[in-house]
């Protein structure tokens, strides 16, 4: 069988935002097809991890390879060209947009194929075709949060990186969104960052743990589950 | 009831005015977080263009025509001069020609400071993004500087300048007086208006703005170099204060250098009065300000200023989403 490529490659990465340096040397690995979590603590640097590797937090020093391609520097809104989809925390979703320029906006190209992922987003959330002409400020923060990874499903990515997409959600709405991510999954490489153990041991195969900015440790989701030592130790759990 | 038609007339007139060059300063300061204190002088920049194109095209079409029409005099600065030209006695140009001048030089006015727009935001606004305080420095500075510039092409006198003959009567009605020409201004806000809202609405361009408005970082995050966006818009904001501009000119009689400055005071009372970044708000924040301004300027003349300020400081102590509750939350 052939070794799956490395699909994004981040190498002792240093990311600052103004005077403050967030990451001290983060490294992931992270190849086609896998779906792969990154946990940690408040204020670890998970979030800065995703935002460096889109761009919108400046890299200072280290590598960043998508696709074979480096894309440190590049401007935001090229590298989400390149096949990159962010699901932000707390959703980023436009409140005086309706549903439908929601999803249509983040269409990079308006031929048949969006449609029909269009057409698998609603199926996949049919919540957001009910909702379909509301603007998006009435919606229910489950209800953006699937627009929200609706949005980044409307592309020909080739991996989705997904910000605690349980933050502030009612347990009934996360084990939905879990499915949905369950089958997401599937289809596209994920990158989930998350608080919640339930929903990262849910649709994670891989980890990484990131700590005070560096990733500290990495393996099998299924033997971190076991080891409640370092999860202790790095999640408080 | 003749006196308030006309006081309404005035007011709306008034508040069409205000509204074009409030319209784009709401939108910039709400979408790219700059406070553009150079609307002023693109404003001005707008009504003398539209004053220099106007005599220009007009003085040539004259002369063409009648061989008899002689300079009586000039005015302009230290560049830009042009001939105050009589006609014989009992002449006038024929409407279409009035009106292809008056087009031509609100077009060319528009232009030009659509032009000077993107100017400004390629090489001064671009490096201040997400810095308030630099943005203070680099407008103001920008007004100053091309204020200045104006007053050395276009002399520090005011140059005369009336509405095109087609505009320029007055009919009686009800008792009250209708000046045709406010009447046109408030046509043209209106129509601006309802044009601006139908592609901030309807457009992709307008999903763009709507979402820029909560958030430029996300708009980003979803693949669209909002930049690029920033660009236009500024240039789109500096037209319409041009159009403004180009229209307040032959509203008060003259172009003047201080013009620029105090309808920019009177344009940030709006966006206040009627909610930041709001479309509508600064609509409606227009049409009040236009009608508070005659209403008091006509009953208690000394407070006309003073009152427009103290609506603005009152909606910001009530009522600081505006007096209509519109502005956009980032």
């Amino acid at each position: 069988m052939q070794k799956p490529h490395s699909l994004l490659k981040v190498e002792d990465v240093v990311s600052y935002i103004g005077p403050y340096t967030i990451l001290h040397g983060a490294s992931v690995d992270i190849k086609q097809g896998e779906a792969v979590v990154i946990l940690g603590r408040n204020g670890a640097g998970k979030t800065t991890l995703l935002k460096t590797i889109v761009g919108l937090v400046n890299t200072r020093s280290g590598s960043i390879t998508f696709d074979g391609k480096s894309i440190v520097g590049m401007p935001t809104y090229d590298i989400i060209k390149e096949g990159i989809a962010l699901v932000p925390e707390d959703y980023g979703t436009f409140n005086m947009l309706t549903v439908e320029e929601n999803l249509r906006l983040a269409m990079l190209k308006e031929d048949g194929e969006s449609k029909d992922r269009l057409d698998y987003v609603l199926d996949l959330f049919p919540d957001l075709k009910i909702a379909y002409k509301r603007l998006s400020k009435t919606l229910s923060g489950g209800q953006r949060q699937m627009l929200s990874i609706g949005r980044s499903l409307v592309n020909e990515n080739k991996a989705i990186l997904i910000d605690e997409p349980s933050k502030g959600l009612a347990p009934v709405v996360i084990e939905r969104v879990a499915l949905a991510l369950q089958e997401i999954k599937k289809h596209t490489t994920v990158v989930l960052v998350e608080q919640n153990f339930a929903l990262a041991s849910a649709v994670g195969e891989r980890y990484y743990i990131v700590s005070e900015g560096q990733t500290v440790a990495n393996g099998q989701v299924e033997d971190l589950v076991k080891d409640k030592e370092l999860q202790a130790a790095h999640l408080g759990i | 009831m003749g006196a308030i038609l006309t006081l309404l007339i005035n007011g709306l007139a008034q508040g069409a005015l205000i509204f074009l060059m409030a319209s784009g300063l709401s939108i910039i300061l709400g979408m790219m977080g700059v406070i553009n204190f150079a609307h002023g002088t693109l404003f001005l920049w707008g009504g003398y263009s539209y004053v220099w194109a106007y005599y220009v095209i007009w003085n040539r079409v004259a002369q063409a025509r009648f061989p008899d029409a002689y300079a009586i005099g000039q005015w302009g600065g230290s560049v830009v001069r042009v001939d105050r030209i009589a006609l014989p006695s009992g002449q006038a140009l024929p409407f279409h020609l009035d009106l292809l001048i008056f087009l031509a030089a609100l077009i060319i006015a528009v232009a030009i400071v659509f032009f000077i727009g993107m100017i400004f935001e390629k090489l001064f606004i671009n490096k201040v993004y997400n810095n308030a305080p630099a943005q203070i420095l680099v407008t103001l500075g920008l007004q100053v500087i091309f204020t200045d510039v104006a007053r050395f092409f276009f002399g520090t006198e005011g140059i005369q300048i009336v509405p095109p003959n087609f505009l320029n009567g007055t009919t009686r009605l009800w008792g009250g007086t209708i000046v045709h020409y406010n009447i046109f201004v408030i046509l043209v806000g209106l129509a601006v208006a309802l044009i601006i809202h139908r592609i901030i609405t309807k457009s992709r361009i307008g999903m763009v703005i709507r979402a820029g408005l909560q958030s430029p970082e996300h708009v980003k995050a979803i693949g669209i170099n909002i930049r690029r966006y920033f660009t236009y818009i500024f240039a789109v904001g500096a037209g319409l204060a041009a159009l403004g501009g180009a229209l307040y000119m032959p509203f008060v009689g003259a172009v003047t250098s201080t013009a620029g400055m105090n309808n920019q005071i009177l344009a940030f009372i709006v966006i206040v009065v009627g909610g930041l970044g709001s479309f509508l708000g600064s609509a409606f924040g227009s049409v009040f300000i236009g009608l508070m301004t005659v209403v008091i300027s006509l009953f208690v003349p000394a407070l006309s200023v003073v009152a427009n300020v103290l609506v603005m400081a009152l909606v910001l102590v009530f009522k600081p989403n505006g007096l209509f509750g519109m502005a956009v939350n980032n």
